[in-house]
C-alpha cells in the first residue's frame, strides 16, 4: 500500500497505528524473565519478617528480592539515592509500597508466587486525611515555597468589594493507557540496557548510574515510544530500580509491568490541594488586592511542591499581591507533576475567584478580565515577550457565541437543562533549556537529526522534522528525527512544555550551520550559493556532512517575561433535576507563538481539553482514610472522560511568532492546553445554575446539593 | 499458579451435572465480571464450565410472551426487533449498561448473576461480609457514595449494579431456572435478595441450577416509557440512581404504571407503593412528585450517599415526565 504523508501528519503515525512502533514492554529479549511486585498492605510501620519459602518453591521462580537480601546497589550502600531506597529499608511509608519482587520464568508464575510471599509488619499510627490535616495543628505544615508579597499583604480585606473563598482539589492520577514498567538487561557486570517508559532517557541514565555506581556511558536507556506520560514518567521510580537490581541478581533480562491498581500508588499523582483566595476590587472593577494561600499534599518521606500560587503573582494587574504555599505531609506515596501541574490546580481557584468577583460587581467576567489585564509583567516589572490575550478573548468569544450569555445566572433554559457559559485563562512559563542535536546531511538527499529527547505523544519528532524541512527546504519524508535513546546527543527530559523550544532551537542551529556549510562548499566549487545540497555534496565528493550544535537557555529572561497563554471557553448544560453536567461546546484559544505543526498542536489542545473535562467533572482518586488505601483504583471506578463526555472542540491559534523566546518564534503548549480549563467549566456551571461548586470534580451530587 | 479446569459443553443437562457434583465448579458465560473476580482473588473456582455453546440464544414471541434465552448477549437483545417494538424500556435499560464492548459479550443470565461493584468487595485486604462473611462491612463508615439507601442491613449496604435488571423487574419478567429436577419458574422480583444477615447470597438460585431463559408478558407499556440513568460520566459508569418508568395513559389518566429503581438496593428495586398511588390518577407533575415522595419512604443514607435521598426522587420525577411526554 502506498501511504501518502502529508506535512501535517505525524511522522510516526503509520508506525503507531500499524503496531510497528515498539513500546518498552514489547521487546522480546532472549531469556526474558518476569518480575511482579509485592505491595505493602499496611500504611505505615516496619516490616518484621518476610517469608519467601513458599514463593521460592513455586514453579518457575528464580528469585525473591527484598530488603532482607539487599540486592547489590553500590550507590544505596554508600548512602546515596532517593529518600525511599527500595529494598534498603524496612520502613513502610505508604500503603501499596513495593516491599518485595518475585522473578519467575513467566508472568503468570511470577504473579502467583507474589501472592505466596508472606510479609509481617509492625503497624504504626498513620495519617492520610488531607482535609482534616489542614485544620489539625498537630500535622506539621511547612512553607513549601518562599512567601511572596507585593505592595500590602491582604489588601483585599479593605477593598470596596471583596471575595474570600476556599477551593478544593482532590488527588488525581495520571493513569495513561500504557502501564508503567521497564525491562532491564545487564550485558556485563557493569553494563546495563534498559527499555524504559520515560520522559527523560538522560535523566533515567543519571539516576541508574547513581544507584549502581557505574559510569553513565555503561547504561543505555531506550524509550522511543511512550504510551502517555503526563508527568508520571519524569523520574525513575523505585520499581524500576528494583527491576534493574533483579536483572543483576538473576543474571537474565527482567521485565516488570505494574498493574492498574499499582498505578495509583507507585508512580505518583497530582496532589490534593486546598486553597484560599482573597480578592479585592473597586466598585468599578479594578483589582486592588490578591491573596492566594495554598496547601498541597506531600509525602512524609520525600517533599514535593509545585507552582499552585505562581499565576496569581502576575496574571492580573494588582498593586497588592501576596501568596503562600504550605505542604501537608501525609503517609502516602510522593506526588509528581501531572499535566499543567500546580498551575492547573491554582488556575481553578484563581479563575473561579475572578468569576466570583465579576459576579459580585455585576460585570461580564470577560470584560472584568480585560479591564485587569496588565500590559507588562507586574511581578517582574518587565515587558512580556509577546502576549495577545485580548485578541484571544475576542476570537474565542465570537466562536462560542459569548453574546448569547446572560450575566444573570440561570437565565437560559432548554427543557430540563440550564445553559451556561464560562471562561478562564491558562498560563505557563515559556522557558527554554539546553539541548544538543546532531545533524547528518547525506548526499542521497536525506537528513538525519538526533537528540536524546523523548516523545510522550505531543509529536516531538513531527515538530522537529517540520522545523528542519522549512529551514532546509527538504521534503519531510527525507528527514528522520531520532530520539528516545540515551546514546544520542543529550537533551533534557520532556516536561514543562519546553521540548519544542529547547530541542527545536538546537535543530534550528544545526540547520543554519548546515546551510552555511553547503553555501561555503558551493562557493568553493564555484557553484551558485542556492544550489541543491545533493549536487554540492557530490561536486565536493562528500558522502555527507555532519554538524552538532548545543542550544543554550534563553538569555533574555531579565529583559522579557515569557509565557504561553490559553483561553478556554465552554458552554455547559446542567440538568435541573439530576445535577448532571454536560460540556456542550468548547473553544480553546492558544496564544503560544508560531504554530510549527498545526495538526499535532491542535491534538495537544484537544487532549488538554479532554483532560480538563476529567479534572472538572469526573476524576478523583478516593482514599479510605481508615486504611490509607484507595478504593477506586481501577478504570471502572476512577472516571476518565469517555467519548460521550467530549463535545466537538474548536481550537484557535493566534499563531504570531515570538522571536524573543526562540528562533522559531514558537512556544510550548502542553500545559496551557489544560491549565484553566476546569475553572471555565466551574464558571459555566455557576452561570447556568447560580451554584458555585468550589470542590472538584463537579459531580451530579455536588450540583444537586450545592 | 492457580490452575483451573476449563470445560465446554453444548448440552444443558451436561452443564448442570458438571456443576452440581463439584462444589468448586461454576458456570462461565461472557465472563466480564467473573474473570475480574478471579484476577482480583475474590473467587477461585477450580472448574469453569463454559456455557457459551448452550442452545439458549433464541428470542421469540410465543402466545404473547417474549422468551429470551439466557445466553443472548446484551447487545443482541437490545437490537432485537421485537424488543425494540414491544419492550423499548428494556432496550433503553440495556443500552445504559456498561460499554458497547462489554454488552457484546455480556449475556442475559450473566448480567443477572453479576456481583456488586463495591470497592471493599473487590479488595481482599479490606473487610467485606459479602466476600468473607463475618469480616465486617468496609462501606459502613467508609466510602459509601455508590451504596444502597433501601433494604440495607448492618452487614451489607452494597447495591446490585445492573441496568438490565431494573428494566426487567419493571416489566414483570419471570425467570426460568433449570436444575437436576427439571425447570422451575420464579418472578424476577424474587430472583435477587436483600443482604440481610447473609450478604454472601446475591440471589435465590441454588448451586447446580442454571438460568435458561426469561419470559416477559406483552404489555401496553411501549409508548410512554423511559429509562433515566444518572451517573458520573456519560458511558461506562455505574448508576448513582437509575429509574425505569412506564405508563399506560387513557386521556392523561394513568391506567397502568411500572416503576423500578437501580443504584439504591441490593436488588433491583420495584416501587410498588408509588405505583399504587399513581394508578387511576392524572399524569401530572404534582402526582409524579407525590409518588416520588411515597417511593422514598423508608430510605436511609450512610453519609456519602446522603445525596441519593434527593437525587432518587428527582430522577423518578424526571423519568415519569419524559415517559409521559413521549408521543
Amino acid at each position: 500500500m502506498d501511504f501518502f504523508v502529508d506535512e501535517n501528519d505525524r511522522v510516526d503515525g503509520i508506525e503507531k497505528v500499524t503496531g510497528k512502533a515498539k513500546y518498552f514492554a514489547e521487546f522480546k529479549l532472549p531469556g526474558l524473565t518476569y518480575g511482579v511486585l509485592v505491595p505493602s498492605t499496611i500504611t505505615k510501620g516496619k516490616i518484621t519478617a518476610i517469608d519467601i519459602k513458599a514463593a521460592k518453591n513455586a514453579p518457575g521462580v528464580l528469585d525473591v528480592l527484598s530488603h532482607l537480601n539487599k540486592p547489590s546497589a553500590a550507590g544505596y550502600e554508600a548512602g546515596g539515592g532517593s529518600p525511599m531506597k527500595i529494598f534498603y529499608t524496612d520502613e513502610v511509608f505508604f500503603n501499596g509500597q513495593p516491599v518485595a519482587l518475585v522473578v519467575a520464568d513467566t508472568f503468570e508464575r511470577a504473579t502467583y508466587a507474589a501472592t505466596l510471599v508472606k510479609v509481617s509488619y509492625e503497624k504504626a499510627a498513620f495519617n492520610t486525611d488531607f482535609k482534616k490535616s489542614i485544620a489539625d495543628a498537630s500535622v506539621a505544615k511547612k512553607q513549601g515555597q518562599p512567601p511572596y508579597v507585593r505592595g500590602v499583604a491582604d489588601a483585599y480585606k479593605t477593598a470596596e468589594v471583596k471575595v474570600e473563598q476556599t477551593y478544593e482539589m482532590p488527588v488525581e492520577t495520571h493513569n495513561p493507557m500504557e502501564l508503567h514498567g521497564i525491562i532491564a538487561d545487564w550485558r556485563t557486570n557493569d553494563q546495563v540496557t534498559v527499555y524504559a517508559k520515560t520522559q527523560g532517557v538522560k535523566a533515567a541514565q543519571a539516576t541508574i548510574a547513581n544507584v549502581f555506581k557505574i559510569p553513565q556511558e555503561n547504561i543505555q536507556v531506550k524509550s522511543e515510544f511512550v504510551g502517555g506520560g503526563f508527568g508520571m514518567a519524569l523520574r525513575t521510580w523505585p520499581l524500576e530500580i528494583a527491576t534493574i537490581m533483579a536483572s543483576k541478581q538473576v543474571k537474565r533480562p527482567v521485565k516488570l509491568v505494574i498493574t492498574r491498581d499499582q498505578m495509583f500508588t507507585m508512580v505518583g499523582n497530582r496532589p490534593a490541594a486546598y486553597q484560599k483566595i482573597g480578592l479585592g476590587a473597586t466598585k468599578d472593577g479594578k483589582i486592588t488586592g490578591i491573596t492566594h494561600t495554598a496547601f498541597g499534599q506531600t509525602s512524609t518521606y520525600e517533599n514535593f511542591t509545585e507552582g499552585v500560587v505562581t499565576m496569581s503573582k502576575f496574571m492580573y494587574a494588582s498593586e497588592n499581591v501576596n501568596t503562600n504555599y504550605y505542604v501537608v505531609p501525609l503517609d502516602m506515596s510522593v506526588p509528581i507533576w501531572m499535566r499543567g501541574p500546580g498551575e492547573a490546580t491554582g488556575a481553578f481557584a484563581l479563575e473561579s475567584a475572578i468569576d466570583e468577583m465579576a459576579h459580585a460587581l455585576d460585570m461580564d467576567p470577560l470584560e472584568f478580565r480585560i479591564k485587569n489585564d496588565p500590559e507588562t509583567d507586574p511581578m517582574k516589572n518587565i515587558p512580556f515577550s509577546s502576549k495577545n490575550i485580548k485578541e484571544a478573548y475576542k476570537l474565542g468569544a465570537e466562536k462560542i457565541g459569548w453574546n448569547n450569555r446572560k450575566n444573570k445566572p440561570g437565565s437560559i433554559t432548554e427543557g430540563p437543562w440550564k445553559i451556561g457559559y464560562g471562561v478562564s485563562i491558562g498560563v505557563f512559563n515559556a522557558s527554554r533549556g539546553r539541548a544538543t542535536v546532531k545533524g547528518i546531511l547525506n548526499a542521497n538527499g536525506s537528513l538525519i537529526l538526533q537528540s536524546a529527547t523523548s516523545d510522550i505523544g505531543p509529536g516531538t519528532g513531527t515538530g522537529m522534522v517540520l522545523i528542519a524541512s522549512r529551514l532546509m527546504n527538504i521534503p519531510v519524508e527525507k528527514i528522520t528525527f531520532e530520539l528516545g535513546d540515551s546514546s544520542l546527543p543529550p537533551a533534557p527530559s520532556q516536561g514543562g512544555s519546553t521540548t519544542l523550544s529547547t530541542v527545536g532551537t538546537a535543530v534550528n542551529d544545526v540547520c543554519v550551520s548546515l546551510k552555511a556549510t553547503i553555501a561555503e562548499l558551493a562557493a568553493n566549487a564555484n557553484m551558485s550559493t542556492t544550489s541543491n545540497f545533493v549536487e554540492v555534496l557530490k561536486k565536493n565528493n562528500l558522502p555527507m556532512i555532519e554538524v552538532t550544535k548545543q542550544s543554550q537557555a534563553n538569555q533574555q529572561g531579565k529583559e522579557y517575561s515569557m509565557y504561553s497563554f490559553s483561553i478556554h471557553f465552554v458552554q455547559v448544560k446542567v440538568h435541573n433535576l439530576t445535577g448532571v453536567v454536560k460540556v456542550s461546546k468548547i473553544v480553546s484559544v492558544g496564544d503560544s507563538g508560531k504554530i510549527i505543526s498545526p495538526k499535532t498542536a491542535r491534538s495537544q489542545m484537544v487532549g488538554g481539553a479532554v483532560g480538563g473535562i476529567g479534572m472538572a467533572l469526573t476524576e478523583e482518586a478516593l482514599l479510605d482514610n481508615r486504611y490509607g488505601k484507595y478504593v477506586n483504583n481501577n478504570f471502572a471506578d476512577y472516571h476518565v472522560p469517555v467519548h460521550a463526555d467530549v463535545p466537538e472542540i474548536d481550537v484557535i491559534f493566534i499563531d504570531k511568532p515570538d522571536y524573543i523566546v526562540n528562533p522559531m518564534g514558537a512556544k510550548g503548549m502542553g500545559e496551557i492546553a489544560l491549565i484553566g480549563f476546569a475553572g471555565a467549566v466551574a464558571n459555566a456551571v455557576f452561570n447556568a445554575t447560580g451554584k458555585r461548586i468550589r470542590s472538584l470534580p463537579i459531580t451530579p451530587d455536588k450540583v444537586l446539593e450545592g | 499458579m492457580i490452575n483451573f479446569q476449563f470445560l465446554r459443553t453444548s448440552i444443558v443437562k451436561t452443564a448442570l451435572s458438571l456443576v452440581a457434583k463439584d462444589p468448586k465448579a461454576t458456570f462461565i458465560a461472557g465472563g466480564t465480571n467473573l474473570v475480574d473476580l478471579m484476577k482480583r482473588g475474590v473467587t477461585a473456582p477450580e472448574k469453569l464450565i463454559d456455557i457459551n455453546q448452550l442452545p439458549l440464544k433464541q428470542i421469540e414471541l410465543k402466545n404473547n410472551i417474549l422468551h429470551i434465552g439466557a445466553m443472548v448477549s446484551n447487545s443482541a437483545l437490545a437490537e432485537n426487533a421485537i424488543v425494540k417494538e414491544k419492550f423499548p424500556l428494556l432496550m433503553l435499560a440495556l443500552q445504559s449498561g456498561a460499554s458497547a464492548q462489554l454488552r457484546n459479550v455480556a449475556t442475559v443470565g450473566g448480567n443477572m448473576m453479576q456481583r456488586t461493584r463495591c470497592g471493599y468487595f473487590y479488595d481482599t485486604t479490606m473487610p467485606c461480609n459479602k466476600r468473607q462473611p463475618g469480616s465486617g462491612c468496609g462501606a459502613i463508615g467508609g466510602y459509601n457514595r455508590m451504596h444502597a439507601i433501601f433494604g440495607t442491613s448492618e452487614s451489607c449496604i452494597a447495591v446490585h449494579p445492573s441496568d438490565m435488571c431494573v428494566g426487567l423487574v419493571a416489566l414483570d419478567a419471570q425467570v426460568v431456572i433449570a436444575g437436576a429436577k427439571g425447570e422451575r419458574k420464579i418472578n424476577f422480583i424474587d430472583f435477587h435478595r436483600l443482604a440481610g444477615t447473609t450478604p454472601e447470597k446475591d440471589n435465590n438460585i441454588q448451586k447446580g441450577e442454571l438460568i435458561v431463559r426469561l419470559e416477559i408478558p406483552v404489555n401496553n407499556l411501549n409508548k410512554n416509557f423511559h429509562y433515566q440513568k444518572v451517573r458520573d460520566r456519560s458511558s461506562y459508569a455505574f448508576a448513582l440512581i437509575s429509574v425505569a418508568a412506564a405508563l399506560e395513559l387513557k386521556d392523561d389518566v394513568i391506567s397502568t404504571v411500572r416503576l423500578a429503581m437501580g443504584g439504591v438496593a441490593h436488588k433491583p428495586w420495584r416501587l410498588v407503593a408509588a405505583e399504587n398511588f399513581l394508578k387511576g390518577k392524572a399524569a401530572t407533575l404534582a402526582n409524579f412528585e407525590a409518588a416520588a415522595k411515597i417511593a422514598m419512604e423508608g430510605a436511609k443514607a450512610f453519609g456519602e450517599n446522603d445525596f441519593k435521598l434527593k437525587m432518587a426522587p428527582n430522577t423518578i420525577i424526571e423519568a415519569l415526565t419524559v415517559a409521559k411526554a413521549k408521543a
